[in-house]
């Protein structure tokens, strides 16, 4: 089984989303949270990081989605919107959580 | 009477994650007590506090563009906000609230004081600006 990364930063700010996607395994699942879910808009100058990254799975907590005014149709192709029983369900079935904060 | 100066704000922090924007909306609220000119820019990830469509209702969080929409009635003149911020985030003007602003003693109105501007048009107004104050 593989691990799952939490991001909470803008990758417009730092590069959290950067190192989690370059340090993480095949496999991996990415979930964004907080300021970390601009990472999953399409049409960005940032987008090339979740769309060049094949192997992971990304998701996106929807509360922090809404929160920014960002509409489903704006996010990234594959990028899966889940809920905070969304977020147990990806702990539970992943090995440990790792947080780039 | 002291002479008006020209306040700036600079934000340049998305909305939420962290209480940068917040703060700042709260500080121009309480500015607007004393009787000056009062702009707010808005560059980098403090394009996205502008950005409508905000629905805090999951998130257990409040939603402050409502607050954003009365600034015109708490004396801010002008919301400068950097296209190039913009564009890189894949937004345009269309993507941002709109707020209004009236002048009770002479009627004048402007419609939207949600304004895009270039780094050159930037410069000018941090030089005019007598204090800025980063958030």
């Amino acid at each position: 089984m593989a691990d799952l990364y939490t991001v909470n930063k803008s990758p417009f700010e730092k590069n959290s989303l950067e190192q989690a996607i370059r340090f993480s395994a095949d496999g991996a699942s990415i979930l964004l949270i907080e300021d970390g879910v601009y990472g999953a808009m399409a049409g960005t100058a940032a987008e090339g990081l979740v769309k060049g990254a094949s192997g992971r799975k990304f998701f996106a907590l929807r509360s922090d989605v809404k929160a920014r005014g960002i509409s489903e149709d704006r996010l990234i192709d594959g990028v899966e919107l889940v809920d905070y029983a969304g977020f147990v369900d990806l702990v539970e079935s992943t090995d440990k959580v790792q947080a780039w904060l | 009477m002291s002479e008006i100066k020209k306040f700036m704000y600079l934000n340049r922090r998305a909305p939420y994650g962290t209480i940068y924007a917040w703060e700042s909306l709260e500080v121009v609220l309480i500015g607007a007590a004393f009787d000056q000119e009062v702009s707010l820019m808005f560059v980098d990830d403090g394009v996205f506090q502008l950005v409508k469509g905000s629905d805090t209702s999951e998130s257990d969080m409040k939603n402050f563009l409502p607050t954003y929409r009365t600034l015109g009635d708490y004396g801010v003149r002008h919301m400068f906000v950097d296209q190039a911020s913009l564009e890189a985030r894949g937004l345009t003007t269309d993507d941002l609230i709109q707020v209004e602003w009236e002048d009770w003693e002479t009627e004048e109105e402007v419609d939207n004081i949600v304004e895009a501007v270039d780094a050159d048009k930037f410069k000018e107004l941090m030089a005019e600006s007598d204090v800025v104050f980063s958030f």
